[in-house]
């Protein structure tokens, strides 16, 4: 399908846009990467009046790291994401997930910005930052607000960003020594979206979690940080403390029911995913033991 | 606004300027303004790959991309590619083993494993697949869409068998 009739006007700074989205409201949408406003505008499941493209405002794109805080510009590109050797080094996290993220050609436009703002809850980098710790940056004309990533989405393609507000760059803590990390996502062909994933992101103190953030996504309508991970830190993790963990995540868990997967089915691989992340950061398989058919 | 709106781009190393209305995506201004029908228009929602062309360098879906963001930028087309023989071994390679059969696909899988002979030149069957995973082919079983790329790059890299 072609998209429905809008205006279209080109913002030249991040004060210019705010002026625009004032006033406008919510009957303008703003176009990032438009990896997925397009398809949206495409089907006709959105038809803004107005489309705002930031795709020009140079000072949202990049990446920086000081002070052990690591930034990334909303306009920086999921190509750019894979590529970078600061993030690689402080948020390997984020490289390992990004290669999920659809397609070389989508990922050589859409950007970190437009995913956290759109906000689709099968999507990795919405888990990713909850799992890091990230903070999402949002400025409005009466200034900045800096949110937790495990507040910032609220729901299917909502989050507390306003319709005046623009998402401006996302910051989380660079990862320490005894940082661990662990991706992946059940999909039917690579680069889908998920029928379910996790992103997760621990400090080990020799074979103990001292902190887990587990980030699941597609389990829900939006990114879940699973407070189940207390079963499974301050000691040594023991397989009936797994399982209390994944009765724990289970509980926690409303996944839809849609043509990839039941709801049955995306517990059973969330609590999967649970023992493969603890077995692959402990380095102990024998936690990872599937059940026999 | 939703008046027609002036561009000027580069396309296939020629200037060109129009005015086109906001909503027209850049695979719809190729085809229907510059009549570059090489590039296919399948879903239009980003899935199938069938609209691949290259944006100042990088591969996009011309669907996800408006006509009015391409201002100013470099676009290349299966039609610049094949004239310019740039993937002319890739195109005998294509026919030689089969890779092709209904042909909607093809300007899109030229496009993608062009992408990756040029930025991964040694890729092996699995990365190559990897890379096509985002176009879809729906008569080849892309076995032989894969033999083709994988032949490309070893007669590029003086391992031809």
């Amino acid at each position: 399908m072609k998209a429905s009739a809008f205006s279209y006007t080109r913002a030249s700074s991040v004060t210019d846009a705010l002026d625009l989205l004032a006033l406008h409201g919510d009957q303008a949408k703003v176009l990032s990467g438009g990896q997925s406003l397009m398809p949206a505008l495409n089907l006709r499941l959105s038809a803004p009046a107005l489309l705002v493209d930031i795709g020009a405002i140079s000072e949202l794109r990049g990446i920086s790291e000081s002070n052990g805080v690591l930034k990334i510009g909303a306009l920086t590109r999921h190509v750019d994401i894979l590529r970078s050797p600061d993030i690689a080094k402080h948020a390997p996290l984020l490289t390992e997930a990004i290669a999920y993220v659809a397609h070389p050609a989508i990922r050589n436009k859409g950007t970190i910005g437009g995913s956290l703002a759109h906000a689709d809850p099968a999507s990795e980098l919405p888990a990713c930052t909850i799992g890091l710790d990230a903070i999402i940056v949002v400025r409005g004309r009466n200034g900045e607000r800096r949110i937790q990533a495990a507040d910032f989405f609220t729901g299917i393609y909502e989050t507390v960003l306003s319709p005046e507000e623009l998402l401006v760059a996302v910051e989380m803590p660079v990862a320490k020594s005894n940082s661990a990390h662990f991706f992946h996502e059940y999909a039917r062909r690579k680069g889908d979206y998920a029928i379910v994933g996790l992103a997760a992101s621990g400090i080990l103190e020799g074979d103990v979690f001292a902190d887990l953030r587990l980030g699941f996504f597609a389990v829900g309508d939006r990114p879940l940080l699973a407070a189940a991970s207390k079963h499974l830190t301050g000691k040594p993790v023991t397989a009936s403390m797994l399982a209390d963990a994944q009765a724990a995540l289970d509980a926690e868990l409303d996944p839809q029911e849609d043509q990839q997967a039941s709801a049955g089915m995306r517990r059973y691989l969330a609590r999967q995913l649970m023992a493969r992340c603890v077995a692959t950061l402990l380095g102990r398989p024998e936690l990872d033991a599937r059940p026999r058919a | 606004m939703t008046n027609p709106t002036p561009i000027s781009l580069t396309v296939n190393g020629e200037s060109v300027s129009a005015q086109v209305l906001p909503r027209l995506n850049l695979a719809d201004f190729l085809r229907e303004h510059l009549g570059l029908t090489g590039t296919h228009v399948g879903c239009e929602h980003g899935v199938c790959g069938a609209c691949t062309v290259r944006v100042n360098g990088d591969i996009v879906r011309a669907c996800l991309l408006l006509a009015v963001q391409a201002e100013d930028a470099s676009v290349e087309t299966i039609e610049g590619l094949s004239d310019s023989g740039e993937i002319s071994d890739l195109q005998a390679a294509f026919q030689n083993r089969n890779a092709l059969q209904c042909g909607y696909c093809t300007p899109g899988m030229l496009m993608a494993a062009q992408d990756i002979l040029t930025h991964e030149p040694q890729a092996d069957r699995e990365q190559i697949r990897e890379h096509l995973s985002g176009n879809y082919c729906r008569c080849t079983g892309y076995h032989a869409i894969v033999d083709a790329v994988e032949a490309t790059a070893r007669a590029r890299s003086g391992q031809a068998r």
